[in-house]
């Protein structure tokens, strides 16, 4: 298996490397990724359709548990046929779809021959991390494909870098999903942590529960409904049709969408009992159901009235998958596939419709000419699917569904999400309708623009390469639909390994007279009204729309939450970041100092003594007088000498301490340090004139205060903290040893010199580089005439470009 | 540690924050200096206490103060010096170049800033294609 997933990445990378050249020959490339993966799994199926599993392990990171763990089972079997056997047909599509047609006004088609190339490279690391997503067994693993999924599926909406629609719509793709993923770790972690291992095959035998779990797994439907586009993350999907239809074909209608989905599929057996999983799918899977169909009737575009209608189908799976009922996920497992070959088969036909006539408005829509007769029937047949017609292939999911909820629905609320499903497939069969009226052409505008009407009428039908991966998918739909049973060992081999005590299933053509058939006849019933009554539903949708309206959609919540975001990110940059060095300085040492002090204040507990030699009082009393004599005063050489005074009541100070040492070097010190000040300043004006400060005076008394105040509480914690500590003191052993070990009878020296060397070498280092730094600094200064340009210049000169750059943007269209 | 000398440490800390947040390169430099008395008194302090120099053979080694500290301090002034002998050039060479020692706002944040409304015009405009990409009305 990890054969295959390489052989993805090298496939797609060298496709994204050679992309100038191939041009759209590049998916023929490509196609022989998903046609190696289709080939091993007919060699490994056999085995794995009796019961086995193939396993493929590599230890990764094995001190923290972590291996890459593939396992092919039953339910990976259906995964990968659906990934690659989608994948391949969508390869041999894009090879006609990137070719030049009649009606080319799009704007999905990139102009580049890169653009092409670029994208069947994604395409095919797409499909290998998809192929990650469904055999991996550890939760990491499987966590990290399935963050690949979203970046590259964020890669391929944005593909035409040049569209802001695109990139609006890929950036959103990205957040959502994104976002979603992050949670979905969490959520991973804990259900991970409380199993005591993230072998999905070993938690299936012994799944941990509790109130962790229960927020894990909180967590991980978050992530799964963001990527399965659930209510109320179902925004990105439609957005992401703007990406060429390929792409929507395949990664946001037959396999990257049905993450989600999938996840939810391999954790229910284990956790659908488990705290508010149930509740949650149920709820989420019904209003995403019910508002993908809904809106989906509404769309004018016939490609966003299959991304509603995907939205609302996975929905559908959500409710079949999530119950962790066996019967009721056996249905999933065939939606699952007949949603694959209908979903793809509409999408395939509205790329074909869009080239040719050049256009994909059902308003714009009229008769086409009689070659389309086989792609017309194509798309009655797949929409027949979708809408649960007797004889094709999505009437034996949805039976199945119906059939499912009816017998095993022994669950709280199944007979509202029953309720609910038959509603939704009303709306499914209705939108379904939709579809097809609008490629025959009735929906057509009746005062349309005769060009429109003519453009429609000889239209150029698909070539057998177009059209040829939708007939083979339709010819599918039609055979699983009247012969069922073929499919019985593959549901039965997916079922099991999602639920081990599974029976044994029989998929029937028709299973006679049940509750669930006459529940299909409702919906079939209920569909023909509405498609009927369309007039009367659209005006009721409208008055609908302008209620709703009303209230935030998900789409404007999120588009307001992320301009709140950015507008809030910019405000504080330039609040914060506004150039000023005091300001930064502010920040700083209040976050360095006044954030701990809440810790430390806490610990405070009495004082010690006040004041040790009364020496201290004249010391400390001359001290801070003359600090604050220094930040008082208004010329620079006053300031100098106060700073003086400060360090030789230093030098005091280290005397009263004992420390005789310290009180020479400062001494020497502090007269160098007046020398050079002096040196300095005589240059500079004596005193400077008053500006408007950056911060108010005000402000900078309070920081100094909180500075002071901080330390002062962190002196008194520090020393007594100290006193608590237990064990020998290094320092007793540096004094025991100074003679005998250092020669020295001066112990500090004796420390300096021997026992912390290194400190003092370093300490060299340090004055080395600053005298390095202090001369060269010194010297450069000396090229007198040369004086650079002032502040306000360099500001000047930035705005110029600042112009500039505005009147670029604004010529750029759009 | 007393009481007072903790004091002299935060009003030596204070006064040189109130210094380090001034334009003038030389009353920061003066800050930096205050600042830096201010935290050889927390190292000199966070010893045992005041006791007799530590000298071999001078006295009883347990009348000594602790010398570690003192070592530490030690290093601590003399790299303060060096820190200020620097700055000490960055302000003659401010002098040579605009004969003051204004240190001035740096300018790629100040024209950040000053962007801040068009970029915020920039992304409503983004925002509002995505709501068009996605409702059709």
């Amino acid at each position: 298996m990890f054969v295959l997933l390489a052989l993805h990445l090298v496939v797609g990378t060298a496709i994204i490397a050679a992309g100038r050249r191939l041009g759209r020959q590049a998916f023929a490339v490509a196609a022989l990724a998903p046609l190696a993966t289709l080939l091993w799994l007919a060699a490994r199926s056999g085995d794995v359709l009796d019961g086995d599993s193939v396993l493929d392990s590599y230890a990764w990171v094995s001190r923290l548990g972590l291996a890459v763990d593939l396992e092919l089972d039953g339910f990976a079997v259906a995964m990968v046929t659906v990934v690659s056997g989608i994948g391949l047909l969508i390869c041999l599509y894009a090879v006609a779809y990137f070719a030049p047609h009649d009606g080319d006004h799009t704007d999905d088609v990139p102009q580049s021959p890169n653009g092409v190339g670029r994208l069947a490279g994604m395409m095919t690391l797409f499909a290998g991390a998809m192929l990650g997503v469904v055999l991996a067994d550890h939760l990491i693993t499987l966590f990290i494909f399935w963050e690949l999924t979203s970046v590259t599926s964020y890669l391929l909406i944005g593909n035409d870098d040049t569209n802001p629609r695109a990139r609006a719509a890929a950036l959103q793709a990205i957040l959502v999903t994104g976002l979603g993923g992050l949670v979905l770790l969490v959520g991973l972690i804990i259900i991970g942590q409380a199993g005591g291992t993230y072998r999905m095959s070993e938690l299936l035998a012994d799944a941990p529960s509790g109130g962790a779990v229960n927020a894990g797994l909180v967590c991980v439907l978050v992530g799964a409904f963001t990527k399965s586009a659930q209510a109320p993350f179902s925004s990105w999907l439609p957005g992401a049709m703007v990406a060429p239809t390929p792409v929507s074909a395949y990664l946001h209608s037959a396999t990257m969408v049905k993450a989600g989905v999938y996840l939810v599929a391999r954790l229910a057996p284990m956790f659908a009992m488990t705290g508010s999983w149930r509740v949650l799918v149920l709820t989420v899977g019904s209003a995403t159901m019910v508002i993908g169909g809904w809106r989906a009737l509404r769309q004018t575009d016939l490609k966003l009235l299959l991304a509603y209608g995907t939205v609302s189908q996975l929905g559908f799976m959500m409710l079949l998958f999530g119950t962790g009922v066996e019967d009721i996920a056996k249905a999933g497992v065939v939606l699952l596939l007949a949603h694959a070959a209908f979903k793809a088969t509409l999408f395939m036909i509205v790329g074909i419709i869009d080239h040719a006539v050049g256009t994909r408005d059902v308003r714009r829509l009229h008769g086409l000419g009689p070659s389309w007769r086989l792609t017309q029937a194509c798309a009655l047949v797949a929409a027949g699917s979708m809408a649960g017609v007797p004889l094709l292939f999505g009437f034996v999911s949805k039976e199945g569904a119906l059939e499912g909820y009816l017998e095993h629905g022994e669950f709280v609320g199944s007979a509202a999400v029953l309720t609910v499903i038959v509603l939704a497939s009303i709306l499914t069969f209705a939108y379904s309708a939709r579809f097809v009226l609008g490629v025959f052409g009735v929906l057509g505008a009746t005062d349309a623009d005769p060009a429109d009407v003519a453009r429609s009428r000889d239209a150029h039908a698909p070539g057998w390469l177009f059209a040829g991966p939708s007939v083979v998918l339709t010819v599918l739909t039609v055979g699983f639909g009247l012969a069922p049973g073929r499919l019985d060992g593959l549901v039965d081999a997916s079922t099991s390994a999602l639920h081990p005590a599974a029976d044994v299933v029989h998929l029937h053509l028709w299973a006679g007279f049940t509750g669930a058939f006459t529940l299909s006849i409702v919906i079939i019933g209920g569909g023909i009204v509405l498609t009927v009554l369309r007039r009367h539903v659209a005006s009721v949708q409208r008055a609908g729309a302008r209620i709703t309206r009303l209230v935030p959609s998900s789409e404007r919540s999120f588009n307001l939450l992320l301009r709140g975001t950015g507008v809030i990110a910019r405000r504080i940059t330039a609040t914060v970041q506004n150039g000023s060095l005091p300001i930064y300085i502010s920040i700083i040492v209040l976050m360095a100092t006044v954030v701990p002090l809440i810790g430390f204040a806490g610990d405070l507990d009495g004082f010690p003594q006040l004041v040790e030699t009364p020496v201290h009082v004249a010391l400390v009393g001359g001290m801070v007088g003359a600090a604050l004599a220094a930040s008082i005063v208004r010329r620079r050489i006053a300031g100098a000498l106060m700073l003086g005074a400060v360090g030789y009541l230093m030098a005091g100070l280290y005397v009263t301490q004992g420390a005789p040492d310290l009180a020479l070097t400062q001494f020497a010190i502090e007269t160098l340090s007046t020398v050079l000040f002096v040196l300095v300043l005589r240059n500079l004006p004596a005193g400077w004139t008053h500006r408007t400060p950056a911060i108010a005076t005000p402000m900078r008394i309070g920081v100094s205060v909180a500075v002071g105040a901080a330390i002062f509480v962190f002196a008194l914690v520090a020393s007594d903290a100290r006193s608590e500590v237990a064990g020998p003191q290094q320092s007793e052993v540096m004094v025991d040893n100074a003679l005998p070990k250092g020669k020295g009878h001066n112990v500090v020296n004796v420390i300096l010199v021997d026992f912390r060397g290194w400190d003092t070498m370093g300490e060299i280092t340090v004055l080395v580089v600053a005298a390095a730094g202090a001369v060269s600094l010194a010297r450069t200064g000396r090229r007198r005439d040369v004086i650079g340009p002032t502040f306000e210049e360099i500001l000047e000169g930035y705005d110029d470009t600042a112009g500039t750059a505005d009147e670029r943007r604004q010529e750029v269209p759009g | 540690m007393s009481v007072l000398l903790a004091f002299a440490a935060a009003a030596l800390f204070g006064t040189g924050t109130f210094l380090l947040l001034q334009r003038r390169l030389s009353r920061i430099i003066i800050g930096i200096g205050l600042i830096g008395h201010g935290s050889n008194i927390l190292l000199l302090t966070s010893g045992s206490g005041r006791g007799l120099p530590p000298i071999i053979g001078s006295a009883d080694p347990t009348d000594f103060a602790d010398p570690l500290p003192q070592a530490l301090a030690l290093t601590s002034i003399v790299i303060t010096f060096g820190v200020t002998a620097f700055l000490f050039a960055l302000g003659y060479r401010s002098w040579k170049i605009t004969h003051d020692d204004v240190v001035e706002d740096d300018v790629e944040d100040r024209y950040i800033a000053r962007r801040v409304d068009q970029l915020v015009d920039e992304g409503e405009a983004a925002a509002r294609l995505n709501e068009l990409a996605e409702d059709p009305e």
